[in-house]
């Protein structure tokens, strides 16, 4: 085989090219909604790529209008909660299934399995029903408990890997060293165990500040109603003016905190949603 | 400090497999003791009953004179030296070794004064403050035993201390490990594969196969007086030479000329259920070079001439290789050695003959060497069940024996 | 000092066994043997695994369990909250007004091809995304970090930015294309709902397929290339049959997750133009309908079409299902 310089150029050439094809296919749509937020009225609707003229007025409205800042806060509240709920319950069980021997482990692990690929949709007209008859609807619990619900699989795979690559050994040395369980597991396991405790934490956090379906269906006002829905009901109240750039606007502030995950954890990110679903 | 006795020990898991078979072991105070076996043979697991991180299935388990079957790891006082060493990453060398002081409740002078004694012991006082991750290997294998020895409890377990080294290091552990126990007059017991480290180090050897023990004794007893089959060919490296033997007119034909057999043994392979087939077993070292012999040796054994394959010099001695024809010898017990060795679909036609020759003898690649052998040394096999023939109250007397 | 052990060794084990069974452990023969007593370690561990258990389990069973029940419940009756008098049972009435209802078949429809339109892209480009992932010379880190945006993305958002780029005047896609308005068109809206589904979870999908590569021993290409395989058959006679599982796996989770689309509609097209998806007709007999009655029907019938996916995709997994390997002892 030639593996002279030439080659070599080409081939980082052609490299380059499908790596370029990759960024541009992920960013544009990103960048278009970007770019439509800076755009002032007058030029929103001229088309092009790039604004022609810059403004910031689109954020300040937003921020202006209770509406959306309820609703951040709502977003931010219930995902922070729902994660922390997730992430402790899913330890729990991930430590029990990848370390203790018990009849029923296979009965949970394929129970969880069940509800990852479980049509949300279905439950919609139930917890609908139930949460109205038990005062949720509309409430911060009404949506925690069913992010936490189907975060909860995601969790438990990904900790179970996570957990399963800690040596066995280090906590038979903790017993043999004078450990109870307990104790082996928070002096020894689990700080070796934060970095998956994290990963998991930023899934299930993406996870549960993606939602739409259940936001939509368990909320119907400002008190539980969370960025997502809040967009899709932006049409710009009694304001005369296109919602559109306000819409933009919003977006981006959303997606910001999700642009700094991926930039700063993208390797552990990978590891904790290949980890999770393949190996399982 | 205390003895450790097991009494028919059993362990079974929950999909039926018997790991360990009424294992009976004294072991006593202050003593050495090694668990030896191919891998599979239970050796781990009965160290691991032992320590308590595997049940015991029936059977009694006694620490110091106190039944512990049911008593967690840390309620038994024993330490444990792991494989991977398994050392706490996200703890320095120091805590790694406090850890178990710590978990006792020792105040902190204490935990310090033990922690900076263990450590001038193992030479690991310019460590202390080192993360496992940036210690070499050997440095790693000292802090395990440091975190072992710190806490002074009745006994040590190794599980395989020294097998994640390498091949100079291993031999220089071996005697660290030695030294170790011998100052702290600890009850010691090591599971190894090797059988190198179970000869070198133990007071007492326990050889396992499937589960159960085939023979204990000091590593010489092993080595000079083999029980049986497995024993014999587990024992010494390079490894006994087995070949096909057919009981005949009151001796052996076998691939190195008929053996004679002296009335001990001709007298017990007269009996009906006698098997007509043998094994002989022998030692590499018990071949010479038959220019080498003298007349009084000559008399107590036998000569042959074979082909030379290979001469490996060791310096102090030459290993030879010959080809000899004739059946090979099987067993189970072969099979199994063969397995565990890698080697079990893998050996070219006819049986080959491994020898330990004089440095002095001028033997070479290709030509055909006449090579005298010591009958008092031999071994004879009963195929069907591996015991030793020769054996007799528990020496091996050689096919001469009256 | 010392008392020497039982020999259990030349009677038990070797004259039990016949010549060519080697084997580490020895079957018990003792099959009378009463089983031992777990011991306080065992009931502890026991107790302890069942313990850390629990709360994830009551969380998922509260959540999922009853409602599925009560779903089935709500589909056997006539219920509208709008007519709540009208309340009653109607056995299986419903199912034949949804099952004989054109809407929901068209739903259907527009679903099932989605679904399959989308996840077969999905496999291609995913596959070609995780080979420039695993693969690429330059810029290894850029490019994974780039192609997790779109998982990261709150779809909502993606779906905006759609929308805005296809609607005339606003976008430059439009423009390109500049034959009226596509969202107003039941073709191109679906086109274009696709496209969103495709660019958000093409990442996930190479992520997946990513990890399958992983798997690939390097040696194992090297070998076959010193063979003489072209790349092609590298890759369709070593990679590839590597990789099943982790494709089966994607493909699944895929095929599911496809199967519930719903926000890109809600956004881009609100279900206008027969474009409707299944979740999306649950969703408007819902919440803007109110029929609990018939919503619930609807929610059933989707439940039972994913676990015949499902079911399907376990088949052909066999032991390659996540799950499987989950009782090693340890």
């Amino acid at each position: 085989m030639a593996t002279g310089t030439e080659t070599t150029t080409r081939a980082r050439l052609r490299w380059g090219l499908l790596d370029v094809f990759v960024v541009v296919f992920a960013l544009v749509p990103v960048l278009w909604i970007a770019s439509l937020s800076f755009k002032t009225p007058a030029t929103l609707t001229d088309g092009n790529f790039i604004p022609r003229e810059w403004t910031l007025d689109n954020y300040k409205t937003i921020f202006d209008t209770d509406q959306f800042v309820r609703a951040l806060v709502n977003s931010i509240g219930i995902a922070l909660i729902a994660t922390l709920v997730a992430v402790v319950l899913g330890a729990m069980a991930a430590y029990a299934i990848s370390r203790l021997d018990f009849p029923g482990k296979r009965l949970l692990v394929g129970v969880s399995l069940l509800i990852a690929m479980f049509p949300q949709v279905s439950l919609v007209s139930p917890l609908f029903e139930i949460e109205r008859q038990l005062g949720l609807f509309d409430t911060w619990p009404g949506l925690i408990l069913p992010y936490i619900t189907f975060a909860l699989p995601l969790a438990i795979y990904t900790l179970s890997a996570f957990f399963k690559q800690i040596p066995w050994d280090l906590e038979k040395a903790a017993k043999m060293d004078g450990a109870t369980q307990g104790q082996a597991f928070r002096r020894v396991i689990a700080p070796l165990a934060a970095p998956g405790l994290f990963t998991t934490a930023i899934l299930v956090f993406i996870f549960c500040w993606n939602d739409f379906l259940f936001a939509i269906t368990l909320t119907s006002t400002e008190r539980a109603r969370t960025v997502p829905v809040a967009l899709s009901f932006f049409t710009g109240e009694s304001q005369f003016e296109d919602p559109t750039g306000a819409i933009c606007a919003a977006a981006v502030v959303i997606t910001i905190p999700i642009i700094l995950f991926v930039l700063f954890f993208q390797r552990r990110i990978v590891s904790g949603l290949t980890s999770g679903a393949v190996k399982g | 400090m205390a003895d450790i006795v097991l009494d028919k020990v059993n362990k079974k898991f929950p999909d039926g497999t018997v790991a360990v078979q009424d294992v009976d072991l004294e072991i006593a105070d202050g003593e050495f003791v090694i668990l030896v076996g191919p891998s599979g043979c239970g050796k781990s697991t009965t160290l691991n009953m032992i320590a308590g991180l595997e049940d015991i299935s029936s059977g009694e388990l006694r620490i110091g004179g106190q039944r512990v079957n049911d008593k967690a790891p840390r309620d038994r006082d024993i330490a444990m030296v792991f494989q991977s060493y398994a050392l706490y990453p996200n703890m320095t060398v120091r805590e790694n070794m406090a850890f178990p002081l710590r978990l006792a409740k020792l105040d902190k002078e204490t935990i310090n004064q033990k922690v900076d004694e263990a450590a001038k012991v193992l030479e690991l006082t310019p460590l202390l403050d080192r993360k496992p991750a940036n210690l070499s290997g050997g440095q790693r294998q000292r802090v395990a035993m440091g975190r072992a020895i710190v806490r002074q409890p009745k006994a040590f377990l190794m599980d395989e201390p020294l097998s994640n080294l390498d091949a100079k290091l291993r031999v220089q552990m071996r005697t660290v490990v030695s030294r170790l126990q011998k100052q702290l007059g600890t009850t010691t017991v090591y599971v190894t594969h090797d059988q190198t480290e179970a000869m070198t180090l133990g007071d007492r050897v326990v050889i396992m196969r499937g589960g159960a023990v085939q023979q204990v004794g000091p590593p010489q007893e092993l080595y000079d007086h083999p029980r049986n089959l497995f024993v014999a060919g587990f024992i010494g490296s390079p490894s006994m030479n087995f070949l096909h033997a057919a009981v005949q007119d009151g001796g052996l034909r076998t691939a190195l000329g008929d053996v004679p057999l002296g009335d001990r043994v001709r007298r017990e392979l007269e009996a009906a259920d006698a098997p007509r087939e043998l094994i002989l077993g022998i030692r590499p070292e018990h071949f010479e070079d038959a220019e080498l012999v003298d007349e009084e040796s000559r008399r107590r054994g036998l000569e042959f001439e074979a082909p030379v394959e290979i001469v490996e010099s060791m310096g102090s001695d030459k290993y030879v290789y010959f080809t000899v024809e004739g059946e090979k010898a099987s067993a189970a017990e072969l099979e199994e050695l063969a397995a565990d060795a890698g080697a079990a679909d893998f050996s070219g036609a006819g049986s080959n003959l491994v020898t330990r020759l004089s440095a002095e003898s001028p033997v070479a690649e290709g030509q055909s060497r006449r090579v005298w052998f010591n009958l008092e040394k031999i071994h004879l096999f009963d195929p069907a069940n591996g015991r030793n023939l020769t054996l007799h109250e528990g020496r091996a007397a050689g096919a001469l024996a009256d | 000092m010392s008392i020497n052990a039982t020999p259990a060794g030349a009677e038990v084990s070797a004259g039990a066994e016949r010549p060519g069974g080697r084997h580490a452990t020895v079957p018990t023969q003792r099959s009378g043997r009463r089983k031992a007593p777990l011991s306080e370690n065992k009931k502890a561990e026991r107790k302890l695994g069942w313990l850390l258990c629990a709360p994830a389990a009551l969380v998922m069973l509260a959540v999922t369990a009853y409602p599925i029940i009560y779903s089935v419940w709500l589909s056997l009756q006539r219920f509208d909250l709008r007519f709540p008098d009208q309340r009653e049972f109607i056995g299986l009435e419903n199912y034949v007004t949804v099952l004989t209802n054109e809407f929901w078949w068209t739903a259907f429809g527009v679903t099932m091809l989605i679904t399959v339109v989308t996840v077969a892209v999905e496999l291609v480009l995913g596959m070609g995304l995780a080979i420039i992932m695993h693969r690429t010379l330059i810029g290894r880190g850029l490019v994974r970090t780039s192609a997790l945006i779109p998982y990261g993305i709150v779809t909502v958002v993606a779906a905006f930015s759609w929308r805005y780029a296809w609607t005339p005047g606003t976008g430059y896609l439009a423009n390109l294309f500049s034959d009226g308005a596509p969202l107003t068109e039941r073709a191109s809206s679906l086109a274009i709902i696709m496209l969103a589904e495709i660019w958000k979870t093409t990442p996930f999908m190479a992520l997946l397929l990513m990890a399958g590569l992983a798997l690939v021993p390097e040696d194992l290409l090297k070998a076959a290339s010193t063979d003489g395989a072209t790349a092609w058959q590298r890759f369709t006679k070593v990679m590839l049959p590597v990789m099943k599982p982790a494709i089966l796996v994607a493909l699944l989770f895929r095929t599911l997750d496809a199967f519930r689309v719903f926000d890109n509609i809600f956004v881009l097209t609100a279900g206008g133009n027969e474009t409707s998806s299944v979740s999306m007709l649950a969703y408007n007999n819902l919440i803007r309908g109110l029929n609990l009655g018939i919503g619930s029907t609807m929610s059933v019938l989707i439940f039972i079409t994913v676990a015949i996916i499902a079911f399907v995709f376990v088949k052909l997994f066999g032991t390659a299902a996540p799950g499987s390997d989950d009782g090693e002892r340890r």
